[in-house]
C-alpha cells in the first residue's frame, strides 16, 4: 500500500532498454588464446581442509611467499589446533606463536633470482579470486624457452617456477593452430598431457591444490565465518525491530485520514 | 498507588521546571516545535521521500565509524595498507567498523542518487525551492570530494591509480593545469605527501563542510516546507489555527514512518556488510587488495561505481581537455535545473509525456554510462558512451524547449491521499 505511487511501470521500461544497451557493450570482450576455467570448491568452514591447506602452504609456499598479515596463533585458534601442534607442524619460519608469517628472503634478492619479487599471499585470494589461483596452480607446462623450464597457461611467462612439480608431475600443453574468420592463425590450447608422473595422482593433486586455495581464501579474510554468523543475528534483530516499528507506525497513523 | 502517582507528578513538575530553566537560556522547546512537532509535511509522502532521512543515517554511520577507523589507521605510504589489514585482523571489531565504512560510502551514493531522482520526479527543485536544490548540489559535490579523498587512504593499487587519473584531470585547466596538479599532489607524483593531505581533508575539512551544508539544507527545507508527490503547496489551505489542512506533524507521524524505512535500509545495509562486503568487487575492488605500486600501472583503471557515469563521459571524448570539460559540465548542468525546467507543473503525475520520456531517457543514459565506465574502453563501448553522453546533455540543454511545450494534466487543489487500513 505504501508503495502505491512508486511509478514502477517506468522502472521496468528503463530496465528493458538498459538490458538492450548492455548487450551491445558485452560483445566487445573477446576470448583469449586459452585458459582453464575450472571453479575452486571453496569451503572455509571445512576445518580439516584448512588444516591440510595450512600444511601445504607452510611446506611449499612459505619459503618464498610471505603472508605478513597472518598471525600464527590466530591460525591455530581458527584451525582448531593446539599451540604445541602449531609449533611442531607449522612454525618453521617463526619463533613465537604471536608472530606473523614472514619470510627471510629479501625483496631485492627475489628480483635478482626470479626477475620479480614474490607477492605476499595474505590477500592474494581477494585480489585474484579463488578460481584463478586454483587454475593457476594446475596450469604449469613444459616450455624450454623459459628460464624455469616451465610456463603457465593462466599467466603467460610467469616468473614462478613449478614448485609443485614433484607432486603433480610434468605436463606438456597441446596447442592446435586455428584460423579465425579473418584468416589469421592462432595457437589455441587443447589439453595437458602428462610427460612425467608425480607423487600424487591427478585427483590427489587437485585435492592438494583445492585445500591450499581454501586456506588462501581463509587467510584473505580470517573473520569471514564470524562475520556471517553475526550477520544472521543482526538481521534477525532487525526483522523483529522492523515488525515492531511497523506496528508502531500503523498505530500512530491511525488518526491520519 | 496514590503515593506513586504523586511521586510521578513531582518528578514531572521537576522536569518541566528544568525545561523552563533551559528554555530561558536556549531555544530548546521552540526548536523542537519548529523542526519536529509543529513542522507540517503533506500526508501523502510515498517511499521516494525516505532517502533524505536515510542519507542522514548514512552520514552518522560514516562519521562514527570514520572516527573509530582513524584511531588505528596510519596515513603514510609505508604503513597505510598494512594498517588497514591490522584493523581487519587485529583490532577488536575492526573488520565490522571498516566494512560499515566501506559499505557506507557506496550506500551514501545509492541513497543520494535516489534522493536526487525523487527531486526530478516531483519537481522538488522548482520555485521556491531553488536554494534548497543548490545547497543539495553542493552537498553532492562535497560528497564526491569526500569519497574520492577517502578512496586513496587504503593505499591499494586502485586507490593509487584512480587518484593518479583523477588528479591528472586538473591538468586540463588551461594555463595553470600542470602547476595546479603539482599543488594538489604536493609532489611530482601521488606520494606519501599526497596521502597525508588527503587524509587531513577526508577526516577534518570536508566532513565539517558536509555537516554545515546538511544543516543549511534542512533549514532551507523547513523554510519552504517539504513538497509532496502531487507537487502541491500545502500552505495554500490552512485551518483556523494556521495548520495546513493536508499537513501532519513531522513528529510523531514521519518520525514513526521514517523509522520503518530506516530499519529496512539497515537490513539491506547489514546484508551487504555481513554477507557481501565486497559486493562482487563493486564496493571493494579486487585490484585494491594489492598494495599501491607506482611502478606497475594496472591494465584497467576504473573508478568506483558511483563515479563511472562521469568517467564514461570523460573517456567518450578523444581530447582530454574537452573530456574533462564535458565531465564537469555534466555535473554543473544539474545546478541550473530549476531554471532550465520551464514547466509550471511540478509533479510527474501531472506533467506531459515529453518530460516523462526525457526523464526516462536520462535515467537510461545515466545507468548505461555508469555501466560503460566500469568496462574497458573498447571502440564499441566508446561509441555507446558517446551516444548516451549525447542523450545525457540533450536532457538538460533541450529542457527549456520541451518543457515549455509540455501538455500537462490538471493539477488537483488538494493532495491525493488514501488512508491506510
Amino acid at each position: 500500500m505504501m508503495f502505491k505511487h512508486l511509478h514502477l511501470q517506468l522502472g521496468s521500461r528503463f530496465l528493458a532498454v538498459l538490458v538492450a544497451c548492455l548487450g551491445i557493450a558485452g560483445t566487445a570482450a573477446a576470448a583469449g588464446g586459452g585458459a582453464l576455467h575450472d571453479r575452486a570448491d571453496v569451503d572455509v568452514s571445512n576445518v580439516a581442509s584448512l588444516q591440510r591447506g595450512a600444511r601445504n602452504f607452510v611446506n611449499f609456499c612459505l619459503g618464498c611467499h610471505s603472508a605478513q598479515y597472518v598471525r600464527y596463533n590466530r591460525l591455530a585458534q581458527d584451525l582448531q589446533i593446539t599451540e604445541q601442534q602449531l609449533i611442531e607442524n607449522l612454525m618453521f619460519a617463526a619463533e613465537k606463536p604471536q608472530e606473523t608469517m614472514t619470510i627471510a628472503m629479501r625483496g631485492d634478492d627475489a628480483v635478482r633470482w626470479f626477475g620479480t619479487s614474490a607477492p605476499d599471499l595474505s590477500l592474494i585470494a581477494r585480489n585474484r579470486g579463488a578460481d584463478y589461483l586454483y587454475n593457476f596452480l594446475r596450469a604449469f607446462y613444459v616450455d624450454p624457452s623459459r628460464p624455469t623450464g616451465v610456463n603457465n597457461l593462466m599467466l603467460a611467462n610467469a616468473a614462478m617456477p613449478h614448485v609443485l612439480w614433484e607432486l603433480q608431475g610434468v605436463n606438456e600443453a597441446v596447442f592446435e593452430d586455428e584460423t579465425d574468420a579473418e584468416g589469421v592463425s592462432h595457437k589455441v590450447f587443447r589439453e595437458f598431457r602428462q610427460v612425467t608422473p608425480g607423487r600424487l595422482s591427478a585427483e590427489e593433486y587437485e585435492q592438494f591444490v583445492g585445500d591450499l586455495v581454501n586456506f588462501l581464501v581463509y587467510i584473505g579474510e580470517p573473520m569471514q565465518l564470524e562475520r556471517q554468523r553475526l550477520g544472521i543475528w543482526v538481521l534477525a534483530f532487525l526483522l523483529v525491530f522492523g515488525i515492531l516499528s511497523y506496528l508502531l507506525k500503523q498505530e500512530i497513523w491511525k488518526d491520519v485520514k | 498507588m496514590s503515593a506513586a502517582r504523586s511521586g510521578t507528578a513531582v518528578a514531572n513538575g521537576r522536569f518541566a521546571r528544568l525545561i523552563d530553566w533551559v528554555d530561558e537560556r536556549f531555544p530548546l522547546t521552540s526548536m523542537l516545535k519548529e523542526h519536529a512537532t509543529e513542522y507540517y509535511a503533506a500526508r501523502n509522502f510515498n517511499a521516494w521521500y525516505v532517502f533524505g532521512v536515510l542519507a542522514m543515517v548514512v552520514l552518522v554511520i560514516q562519521l562514527v565509524t570514520g572516527i573509530f577507523l582513524t584511531m588505528s589507521y596510519k596515513p603514510s605510504a609505508e604503513h597505510a595498507f598494512a594498517s588497514v589489514e591490522y584493523i581487519m585482523r587485529d583490532v577488536e571489531w575492526g573488520w565490522l567498523i571498516r566494512y560499515m565504512h566501506s559499505t557506507g560510502a557506496s550506500a551514501f551514493f545509492v541513497v543520494v542518487y535516489l534522493h536526487m531522482f525523487r527531486a526530478l520526479l516531483y519537481g522538488s527543485y522548482k520555485a521556491p525551492r531553488e536554494l534548497l536544490w543548490l545547497i543539495g548540489m553542493v552537498i553532492y559535490m562535497a560528497l564526491m570530494a569526500e569519497a574520492f579523498l577517502g578512496y586513496l587512504l587504503p593505499w591499494g593499487q586502485m586507490s593509487y591509480w584512480g587518484a593518479q587519473v583523477i588528479v591528472s584531470l586538473f591538468g586540463a585547466v588551461p594555463g595553470i593545469g600542470e602547476g595546479l596538479v603539482e599543488w594538489i599532489r604536493g609532489d611530482y607524483f601521488i606520494s606519501d605527501i599526497t596521502l597525508n593531505r588527503f587524509f587531513a581533508l577526508h577526516v577534518a575539512a570536508v566532513p565539517l563542510v558536509l555537516i554545515m551544508l546538511v544543516v543549511m539544507h534542512i533549514l532551507a527545507l523547513h523554510e519552504t516546507g517539504s513538497l509532496n508527490p502531487d507537487g502541491i503547496e500545502i500552505k495554500q489551505y490552512k485551518d483556523s489555527r494556521g495548520i495546513p489542512l493536508d499537513g501532519i506533524a513531522f513528529h510523531p507521524y514521519y518520525t514513526a514512518k521514517d523509522l520503518v524505512a530506516i530499519v529496512i535500509f539497515l537490513a539491506l545495509f547489514s546484508a551487504v556488510v555481513f554477507f557481501a562486503p565486497e559486493m562482487g568487487g563493486y564496493f571493494l575492488e579486487h585490484a585494491n587488495f594489492e598494495p599501491a605500486n607506482m611502478l606497475k600501472t594496472p591494465e584497467h583503471i576504473a573508478p568506483v561505481w558511483y563515479f563511472t557515469p562521469f568517467y564514461a563521459i570523460l573517456r567518450a571524448v578523444p581530447s582530454k581537455g574537452w573530456g574533462a570539460f564535458l565531465m564537469v559540465a555534466a555535473i554543473a548542468l544539474l545546478f541550473f535545473l530549476p531554471w532550465l525546467d520551464r514547466c509550471r507543473v511540478k509533479s510527474i503525475r501531472y506533467r506531459g509525456m515529453t518530460y516523462k520520456v526525457a526523464l526516462g531517457a536520462f535515467v537510461v543514459s545515466f545507468l548505461a554510462l555508469g555501466y560503460l565506465g566500469l568496462q574497458p574502453a573498447t571502440p564499441t563501448a566508446v561509441v555507446a558512451a558517446r551516444f548516451f553522453t549525447a542523450i545525457y546533455f540533450a536532457f538538460f540543454l533541450l529542457m527549456p524547449f520541451y518543457t515549455l511545450a509540455e501538455r500537462t494534466k490538471p493539477v488537483p487543489e488538494r493532495v491525493v491521499y488514501h488512508a491506510h487500513k
